[in-house]
């Protein structure tokens, strides 16, 4: 995402405002793929368009592309871009979840079973 | 925002390259309590999410070059539980509605499973969901919400009533409960998981 936007979106700007209109992310990331803001983009706060910096403190701790639309109010889909920008820029890491195009494997599941018996 | 004043920048960063995130699915018809269910395991309160669309059921594409397309906005309520220090488990509530099918399989795709909330005064909210589900080839079970601690259909009887298969788990549930939110969420990983081993999973 270039850090040279002019307009500063704000509740009056339509959602893809903020992706100059583009409605389809480069990576097609899950709605559970974790973010979480690098090195880098942590020392790079004072950049960006709000989204952006936004999503940098937001992702200083693990949050998912669902939970990062959420906070901003934006579509699923604009958080998909500007995460997207994001990781090609080297402000945050994004790690797709733990299964390829097909379900959890059985170690996961066993994981997960034994997660949830501890709750 | 929440996190506005809070000094987290002296915290080292977390890296979510060692973090692993699975999700299950919360179907079933308007108002039969899936943010409940969500929001009684959640570690966090319900956050509302939503899913622009064409009307037309297209991916998202185009929505700006094509502004005489109704566009549709699908809202969908999810909680997070965390299952280890580094497995997390998003819930995500869907609505159940033949006209969203089209988010659906943003949805689904590498899911555990599917919970699908029954309320046996409207059991056809279910069929779209099960009908999707058993087409998708997606591991489900049924549970019956309990309302005000009142099971007025013997778990057999709904069985019947939605014509799933004998190997598909139907239970109860109280959706306000956690203990009972919890169990159910154990019912559906340990089907999917027999789906598994048995290859009829996907």
């Amino acid at each position: 995402m270039s850090t040279s936007e002019e307009e500063v979106p704000g509740a009056l700007v339509r959602p893809y405002a903020v992706t100059r209109g583009r409605t389809r992310p480069r990576y097609q990331f899950a709605i559970e793929a974790l973010v979480s803001t690098t090195d880098f983009g942590s020392n790079s706060h004072q950049r960006g368009t709000p989204e952006v910096q936004t999503i940098i403190e937001l992702c200083r701790e693990i949050r998912s592309v669902a939970e990062i639309a959420a906070h901003l109010r934006v579509p699923l889909g604009v958080a998909r871009v500007l995460v997207g920008d994001m990781a090609d820029d080297g402000l945050v890491r994004v790690h797709q979840p733990g299964h390829e195009d097909g379900q959890p494997d059985l170690t996961l599941l066993e994981r997960v079973l034994s997660g949830l018996r501890r709750l | 925002m929440d996190f506005a004043g809070s000094s987290t920048a002296a915290r080292p960063l977390p890296n979510a390259a060692t973090t692993t995130s699975v999700k299950i699915v919360v179907a079933g018809g308007f108002g039969v309590g899936k943010t409940t269910f969500v929001g009684s395991v959640s570690e966090i309160a319900p956050l509302t999410t939503e899913a622009v669309m064409t009307s037309a059921s297209e991916p998202l594409d185009d929505l700006t070059q094509t502004p005489g397309k109704t566009t549709t906005t699908v809202a969908m309520d999810f909680g997070r539980v965390s299952l280890d220090s580094d497995l997390l488990l998003y819930l995500f509530g869907t609505p159940g509605q033949y006209r969203f099918w089209f988010m659906w399989d943003d949805l689904v795709r590498g899911a555990i499973g599917a919970v699908v909330l029954a309320d046996t005064r409207r059991l056809s909210d279910c069929f779209p969901a099960i009908d999707y589900f058993e087409e998708r080839r997606l591991p489900f079970i049924v549970a019956v919400n309990r309302f005000d601690g009142m099971l007025t259909h013997a778990v057999d009887d709904v069985r019947d009533a939605l014509t799933v298969g004998a190997n598909v788990p139907v239970v109860t549930c109280d959706a306000r409960e956690r203990l009972s939110t919890k169990q159910t969420l154990i019912s559906l990983v340990e089907h999917a998981m027999a789906m598994r081993r048995a290859g009829t999973a996907y």
